[in-house]
């Protein structure tokens, strides 16, 4: 488990983090989302021991990482958003020295091997780092990560710069590693994280503007929902009846194409109006071709929230 | 330590500077052998020891220059400090990796010695308290250059900063005579490394010299965990 308290980073006078706390509990895939610049890798860096925080406090497993450092360490595996690589190196003599510099117990040639097969690094053990293309880097990374077999794993965008099929298998692997490991990995994906993680962290400004499960951030910003209807008939009557229906708070229409309208009616909090909109097309004489609802998806609300965070700190900064 | 140690001796041959380092090292202590001994027809080596430290201040540069500035600009420095060693470790580890090197380098000295034995044998007592004052100087130098490694991110700034170092710290003797003071001339004879290393190759071993060797080697070590410590706070 991880604690995370009251974490401070200043840069002279800039702000990198600013109180934040949080936990990651036994068996969690915590994902840290949040626009670039936002502090997630400063975040990761104190956590992992490899910066200090200006105030506040880590602890792994209820040892502090600055306090007792060694024994803080020894749990964790951690692949920074460039993975530390010794370019001069073949991946089998780096990952030999990485084995030895985490004093790991572990059956050297077994875990080596149960390691390279699950990231899949068996074809380049004898190659050197440094002609190595990205995806392999970025594996070579995990491995190092993954050496010692840490109860905790931070990973610091893994997916970034992989191909397609890669990021696939990344997912997949992270997934796998979440059953028997506590993962935080940051993204600035949203998807990456929806498919992934158990738990959301946002953060932006160096502050933490929400912390819990999709479907409670989803349900949050829940009660606004939005009306699609694609209609056929004359647009501005429709438009006109569509406004009188109480509840509903916007109307527009996005595109008409040959005939067909596609019009979208914002409605107010916890107000269902689609009976009323069928009755006025019933009454007036239109068609309703489709009809469907929506809510806000992640990426709605992490914009919105993200928006929101930097026009408070403007305001503070002033 | 022990795996820093291991993969800094060995990155030292994969790469050139290894090579590159015992080369010019034997080259010039190949010349100065012929020079102050064998074409003299000598068998005291004081000449060709006390000759030597001029060519280390500018080799030990090239030895130390790649030890923390590189881990830094390659970012290879998060996979050590997030790792369950001490920073003091690394340094170490760093530091005894060098060392081997240059002891290799000056493990000449000795062969040379050897094949003086052919004429006539050498006072070997003398040698031998050549060869440890050589040993000191080194460790010393070699903490300033991975001192100065650990300033940078940049190898060719850290190799010419720790050019200027030991330039200063060796010779500062002669720059200090130059000026109207005597008490700062005194004091400069006290500090000067060339100044405590000649006393070596008089045949003096006197005990204050090494103790000056080993706790400046530890002082630049320490500044050297310092320095990597308080960049992790700033």
């Amino acid at each position: 488990m991880i604690e995370v308290k009251n974490i401070t980073k200043r840069y002279g006078a800039h702000k990198a983090l600013d109180d934040v706390s949080f936990t990651a509990n036994d068996g969690e895939i915590l994902g840290f989302l949040g626009p670039n610049g936002a502090g997630k890798s400063t975040a990761m860096n104190i956590i992992t021991g490899y910066i200090s925080a200006s105030s506040g406090s880590v602890s792994v497993d209820g040892k502090d990482v600055a306090q007792q450092p060694q024994e803080a360490k020894k749990n964790m595996g951690y692949l920074p958003e460039i993975p530390p690589l010794y370019e001069d190196m073949t991946v089998k003599e780096y990952l030999w020295f990485i084995y030895d510099l985490k004093k790991c117990k572990l059956p050297k040639i077994s875990h080596m091997k149960d390691i390279c097969s699950l990231v899949g690094l068996e074809e380049v053990m004898g190659r050197l780092i440094k002609n190595l293309s990205k995806g392999y880097r970025q594996r070579v990374g995990f491995a190092q990560a993954l050496v010692g077999d840490p109860k905790i794993l931070i990973l610091d965008e893994p997916t970034v710069g992989l191909d397609p099929k890669q990021i696939v298998e990344i997912r997949s692997l992270i997934k796998k590693l979440g059953k028997r490991h506590t993962v935080i990995l940051s993204s600035h994906i949203l998807p990456e994280v929806q498919a992934v993680c158990d738990r959301i962290i946002i953060i932006d400004h160096g502050k933490i503007i929400a912390d819990d499960t999709e479907e409670n951030i989803l349900l949050s910003a829940d009660g606004e929902r939005n009306i699609y209807i694609t209609a056929q008939g004359e647009k501005e009557k429709i438009l006109s009846k569509l406004k009188a229906i109480s509840g509903a708070q916007e109307v527009s229409c996005r595109k008409a194409k040959g005939g067909n309208l596609e019009i979208v009616i914002r409605t107010a909090k916890d107000t269902d109006i689609r009976r009323a909109v069928f009755d006025c097309a019933a009454g007036g004489g239109w068609a309703i071709l489709e009809m469907r609802t929506s809510r806000p998806t992640l990426e709605e609300i992490f914009i919105r929230l993200t928006g929101q965070g930097a026009d408070d700190s403007e305001e503070v900064s002033e | 330590m022990t795996a820093v140690f291991k993969r800094e001796l060995k990155s030292y041959f994969i790469s050139p500077i290894g090579y590159v380092f015992l080369a010019a090292f034997y080259a010039y202590a190949g010349l100065m052998f012929y020079v102050t001994g064998l074409s003299e027809g000598k068998t005291r080596m004081d000449m060709l020891f006390s000759s030597l430290v001029i060519v280390l201040v500018v080799i030990v540069p090239i030895l130390t220059m790649r030890t923390m500035a590189e881990e830094r600009r390659s970012k290879t420095d998060q996979c050590l400090l997030t790792s369950p060693v001490s920073i003091g470790g690394i340094v170490a580890g760093k530091f005894l990796a060098a060392f081997v090197v240059y002891l290799a380098a000056i493990s000449i000295t000795i062969i040379m010695a050897l094949i003086s034995c052919i004429y006539a044998a050498p006072d070997w007592s003398v040698v031998l308290g050549n060869f440890i004052g050589l040993a000191l100087i080194g460790a010393s130098y070699i903490a300033i250059g991975v001192f100065c490694s650990s300033c940078t991110e940049s190898q060719p700034v850290s190799a010419v900063l720790s050019f200027g170092v030991l330039l200063c710290v060796t010779f500062i003797s002669s720059i200090a005579s130059q000026l109207p003071f005597e008490f700062l001339t005194k004091l400069a004879d006290k500090v000067s490394f060339a100044e405590r290393y000649y006393s070596f190759t008089y045949g003096l071993f006197d005990i204050s010299n090494v103790l000056f060797f080993i706790s400046a080697a530890f002082v630049f070590l320490f500044l050297t965990v310092r320095i990597v410590e308080k960049r992790r706070r700033s």
